[in-house]
């Protein structure tokens, strides 16, 4: 009987233990590093690729090139002293990491934030999502050859920049929450200007969804690219629009609502297909749910009224002992902090747990075998990773 | 959770549980079992997402905390496994095979604080230091300021100048 026998000349042979052979003095492998400076990355940290052909047979994640020892520093120092170097851990969206900090120190010294203030870290938290997406898509477009779109984006993005900038002072890293609250309410004539920002940002993924999402060059390279089964989501602990991508309807902001999430109208958008597209789509449909969400809020953060509950004399601030871990919905997924302390003026240990630490590393090593060295990149950027939150 | 707690209780040497807010508990347990209760927390009690790994070093108990939090994602909730090491030989099993991350984890804590999980898979590749030789970072009795003094060459700081005698200067430079 006539049995089809695949032709396996082309892959690597195996090791007794399921590890692939392959001998680059043979001729028949390429090692490549695609980083850590190449377009194609996000952020400092490179692919250790073998390849064949244009086939890409083993791939190791490297990272180490941004550690600046955030968790370690942040033990030299007291609580206060702690928040120019935790916004610093994921740059393009510092918020999540004011609020995770912020809120594990409320809870392990005990003290509760005023309804305002929850209001304005909600309203920070969800420009801080619509930003680092307008900034995502751009890398996203750019790895499949659509530069023009990043231009289009950035613009976007420097316009919710500017109304970062009118809250906090900080374009970038904002600083805004402090323990107890948070700096300021909004200024006079936010509200307004908010408004025009959206619809300018509505406008702009209006034009992105027609520009990206029905063109036939990127439907035809991602979609089916990029294949996350939804049962590796817990065996490789994928969170966010990842694992929303997938059909698994995770996050934070649902299913463990914090701050004011629960008195908001939205829903999580959710893919089937999990592939480069859907899980671009997922994100789209994202950013107009936080445009929308971000309107919601504005409505409803208070005019006036305590927005600081009264903490001690920071510089003199001891925190009982005690530990605890704060999650929240960034834009990659699940974003966490575990504080320990031990009564004495400065954190025991501070473990920052970021999404991108499983999906950069174990995630993407398994998702890059059997693709095409051109894809690389594409599905890199779906996966939306940040290398500095993975080295912290 | 408490019910948890004491259901664990009836299998595995569990003491002092920490009961910080309604969906997050720690509980301590014996070093030797505690990949066996990790195991039995993902594959009967519905913990099957892995939050994340980590230590702490009490360095003055001379023990190293690894925190194994997990999260229940059907009830929402969140418990945390400490296992306390022995600094002088801070050795443990390893669980790479019931999480992928778990391996990278493992790899980032032997970096890091030096603890060894003989068996996990590219255990001691360098992980994000790179021709690291001393004592691993991480751990308390290594001091960045000194590093750092040692490192690094040292540049002489800003000149300052006393403000009143400067604009003094600048402004009447005849000393008049």
């Amino acid at each position: 009987m006539f049995k089809f026998e695949e032709d396996r000349s082309k892959y690597p042979e195996k090791n007794p233990d399921g590890t692939n052979i392959m001998d680059l003095e043979s001729g028949k492998y390429t090692k490549i590093w695609q980083g850590p400076i190449h377009p194609g990355m996000t952020g400092n940290m490179s692919l250790e690729l073998i390849i064949q052909g244009d086939e890409v047979m083993d791939c190791k994640t490297h990272v180490g090139y941004l550690h600046r020892g955030f968790e370690k520093l942040m033990e030299r120092r007291k609580f206060i002293q702690c928040f120019p170097i935790c916004v610093r851990i994921a740059v393009p969206e510092p918020d999540f990491n004011e609020y995770c900090f912020a809120a594990t120190i409320e809870e392990l010294a005990g003290i509760q934030v005023p309804d305002a203030a929850e209001w304005m870290r909600t309203l920070l938290l969800e420009m801080s999502r619509l930003q680092s997406y307008l900034a995502w898509i751009g890398g996203q477009s750019s790895s499949f050859g659509m530069g023009l779109i990043s231009q289009w984006t950035t613009w976007a993005r420097d316009l919710v920049l500017d109304r970062f900038e009118e809250i906090s002072g900080g374009r970038v890293y904002h600083m805004h929450m402090l323990p107890g609250g948070v700096r300021s309410l909004l200024p006079y004539g936010f509200e307004a200007r908010m408004k025009d920002t959206l619809e300018k940002i509505s406008q702009v993924m209006a034009d992105v969804e027609k520009v990206m999402f029905n063109n036939s060059v990127f439907k035809t390279r991602a979609v089916g690219l990029g294949y996350i089964d939804p049962l590796w989501v817990e065996e490789y602990g994928i969170t966010g629009p990842n694992a929303r991508g997938a059909g698994i309807a995770k996050d934070v902001r649902k299913d463990y609502p914090y701050l004011k999430y629960a008195d908001l109208d939205f829903e999580a958008a959710v893919g089937t297909d999990s592939d480069v597209f859907t899980r671009a789509d997922v994100r789209r449909r994202d950013i107009l749910t936080t445009i929308d969400l971000i309107g919601q809020i504005v409505e409803k953060v208070p005019k006036s009224g305590e927005f600081m509950a009264e903490v001690p004399n920071v510089l003199h601030w001891k925190i009982p002992k005690g530990q605890t871990y704060i999650r929240s919905e960034c834009t990659r997924g699940e974003y966490g902090y575990y504080t320990v302390t031990d009564g004495s003026g400065y954190p025991r240990r501070i473990n920052v747990r970021g999404p991108s630490y499983t999906h950069a590393i174990a995630l993407m090593e398994r998702m890059a075998i059997n693709l095409n060295i051109a894809d690389t990149a594409g599905v890199m950027s779906s996966l939306h990773t940040y290398p500095p939150e993975v080295e912290r | 959770m408490k019910e948890l707690i004491e259901r664990l209780r009836n299998k595995f040497p569990v003491k002092d549980e920490v009961f910080q807010k309604d969906a997050l508990s720690f509980i301590t347990t014996e070093k030797s079992q505690a990949i066996e209760l990790v195991t039995h927390l993902r594959d009967y009690e519905g913990y099957t997402h892995l939050v994340l790994l980590t230590a702490v070093d009490w360095i003055e108990d001379g023990i190293f905390q690894l925190t194994y939090l997990l999260n229940n994602p059907a009830e929402k909730k969140d418990l945390g496994v400490l296992v306390m090491l022995d600094r002088e030989d801070p050795v443990m099993t390893s669980s790479h095979h019931l999480w992928a991350a778990m391996a990278t984890y493992q790899r980032e804590l032997f970096e890091m604080f030096g603890i060894s999980f003989p068996g996990s898979p590219r255990l001691e590749e360098p992980f994000i230091l790179e021709g690291w030789h001393g004592i691993p970072p991480y751990r308390r009795d290594f001091d960045t300021k000194k590093y750092s003094q040692e490192t690094y060459f040292q540049r002489p700081g800003r000149e300052t100048h006393d403000p009143a005698e400067h604009m003094k200067k600048k402004m009447y430079p005849e000393g008049s």
